[in-house]
């Protein structure tokens, strides 16, 4: 079962709609609440990285009988080194982004510690793919 | 696991409901739907919290109380008040007259319930610092919010704070002393006077709580309308021996908004009435807020001020209630010592044990059976027109595609498609009349009939 939902570039008031819209559907299935809170706080992460770096993007969730997976795909600067970007701390947010309360560089690690299996594929210039997979059981 | 309902103080008075949609488009966990022309609450849904009781132009909804006479089948006729009951009356009327009527009700024993605030407040902060991982606590102060944490935000009840209200702490003391003093524990009768619903609810089947300490509840306004009267017939000089004790500022500020956030340290945040409590949870749960300590949370405007069963303006009883707190800032309160010596026996049972989440959400407890339900919810939602005009008894569109796919409804219930089906002459005319009869009751598109 597939849902598909948009992210605006540069809209923090809409931050994290995306994500509640998921965390309802995620309900509704009866997905452990444990679970749900672990796989909404990593793509609201993955969201606010689209809103405070991206032009636009979007997210596609599909859900299997074993497993959830969060496709966040966005046209945007792309990430230079991916490895630097996964280090606690490190961020590249502007001080206007920082100032509301974005841009701890807690993002990715945040991400990479509530999900089973993250892969990020990205191309500068270009945008940036963010896979989250997370097993049921 | 079919779980046994909530017990519910609110209830529908069938013949006096008229089959409107008021309650059921203000209700905050979708628990009303309207069917043969009445307001039908859904007891698993239904947290209390009474925004149906203030919206019903009829008065159809009413909170069920005990009969005012059983408590004359105790020796020991305890009343428990809150203090939002002492800010209905006007100015000049004093606390002590109002004790002094109740008494002369036929309580024996009165005293306000927020007395044994200043052990709640010593027993949060240890638990507090004992669950320090458990960050943000929520309190339990307000059995609407926690209901609603169970049924519609199931992750976030490991946060609320499981320790007893404060109405639990005060009726185990004066059980505890009415016992110490030489009386049988079945000779003494405690009764709450409660501002709201969700208290008696919570009264009736406590959560997390095996015992009942209480054996009965009274309506705020019932015994405002008595104390009103009595005054009134009898004149203001009469002063019986109303046994007043003076409170702390603290106590009389607690069930107003800010009272329990004031009084913890780090952040605090103090937030009322149910539509602002939910969309904060939301943000909560996502995590989008984060760095909170302690969360005041409660189901009313200006909190119990603003509960169902208040007399008075809660604006102007806020400020009745904020003036007799300055009035003791400069005093001693009373109750201090009275509670000192069962300060070890009320903290060493102030714990409650587990809450359940209780989620009304899932549309099936297997995934793959709820994933083919909300496949079908989506093609429903396709033929459904998205107005929400509620029509079919159900407050929302989305609401009636579920209802339909759990068995609870029918497609043909939706007015538009009604129109549709008969125009394409798949149900006749008078199918389609006797549809919209089952929801809205029989007779009900004759002409009214009024008396002029």
């Amino acid at each position: 079962m597939d849902f598909k939902f948009d992210i605006e570039g540069g809209n923090f008031s809409k931050a994290g709609s995306a994500s509640s819209d998921v965390k309802k559907v995620l309900k509704k299935l009866n997905v452990d609440p444990k679970l749900i809170k672990r796989i909404v706080v990593s793509i609201y992460e993955a969201e606010v990285n689209v809103v405070a770096h991206a032009y636009e993007g979007e997210m596609n969730v599909s859900i299997f009988p074993e497993k959830i997976v969060v496709r966040i795909v966005d046209k945007g600067p792309g990430i230079p080194d991916i490895d630097l970007a996964m280090q606690k701390g490190y961020s590249t947010a502007s001080p206007a982004v920082r100032e509301m309360g974005f841009g701890a560089g807690m993002g990715l690690p945040n991400i990479k510690k509530n999900t089973n299996e993250l892969n990020i594929k990205s191309e500068v210039g270009v945008g940036t793919e963010v896979e989250l997979i997370n097993y049921l059981n | 696991m079919e779980k046994l309902p909530f017990y519910h103080a609110l209830k529908v008075v069938e013949n006096v409901c008229i089959g409107c949609t008021h309650c059921m488009n203000v209700c905050p966990t979708k628990a009303i739907r309207v069917k043969s022309g009445k307001a039908d609450i859904n007891k698993h849904a239904c947290v209390d919290c009474g925004e149906c009781l203030k919206a019903c132009p009829v008065n159809a909804i009413i909170v069920e109380q005990d009969d005012f006479n059983q408590i004359f089948s105790y020796k020991q006729r305890v009343a428990i008040l809150p203090t939002v009951l002492l800010g209905q009356f006007p100015d000049d009327i004093t606390e002590e007259q109002i004790y002094a009527v109740i008494r002369e009700m036929g309580f024996t024993h009165v005293f306000e319930v927020d007395e044994a605030v200043d052990l709640l407040i010593e027993g949060t902060k240890e638990y507090m610092r004992k669950h320090s991982q458990m960050r943000p606590f929520i309190s339990s102060f307000c059995p609407a919010v926690v209901r609603l944490i169970q049924v519609r935000f199931p992750s976030l009840v490991e946060n609320i704070v499981r320790l007893k209200p404060v109405v639990d702490i005060s009726s185990q003391f004066y059980r505890k002393k009415l016992i110490d003093e030489g009386y049988k524990n079945e000779e003494i009768g405690i009764f709450y006077v409660t501002p709201c619903a969700a208290k008696i609810a919570a009264v009736k089947s406590p959560v997390g709580e095996d015992e009942m300490l209480i054996d009965g509840v009274i309506n705020m306004d019932f015994i405002y309308n008595k104390v009103m009267l009595s005054i009134k017939q009898t004149g203001k000089e009469k002063q019986a021996v109303s046994n007043y004790r003076h409170l702390s500022t603290t106590s009389i500020d607690w069930t107003l908004t800010n009272g329990e956030a004031s009084q913890y340290s780090g952040r605090c945040l103090a937030i009322d009435e149910i539509h602002n409590v939910i969309a904060f949870l939301d943000k909560l749960e996502n995590e989008e807020i984060t760095d909170v300590d302690f969360l005041e949370l409660r189901a009313c405007d200006r909190s119990c001020a603003g509960g169902v069963l208040s007399t008075e303006n809660r604006f102007l009883a806020v400020e009745r209630l904020s003036k007799r707190a300055k009035k003791e800032i400069k005093r001693q309160a009373e109750t201090e010592e009275m509670y000192s010596t069962y300060r070890p026996y009320l903290l060493n049972n102030i714990a409650i044990s587990e809450i359940e989440p209780r989620s009304i959400l899932s549309l099936d407890a297997d995934m793959m059976v709820a994933m083919d339900k909300m496949k079908k919810i989506q093609r429903i939602m396709r033929v459904l027109p998205g107005i929400d005009c509620g029509a079919c008894g159900a407050p929302k569109c989305k609401v009636l595609a579920e209802d339909i796919v759990q068995g609870h409804a029918k497609m043909t219930q939706c007015v538009f498609l009604q129109k549709m089906l008969t125009k394409e002459e798949l149900i006749s005319p008078q199918e389609s009349f006797d549809i919209s009869e089952e929801t809205w009751g029989k007779g009900r598109f004759e002409k009214k009939k009024f008396n002029s």
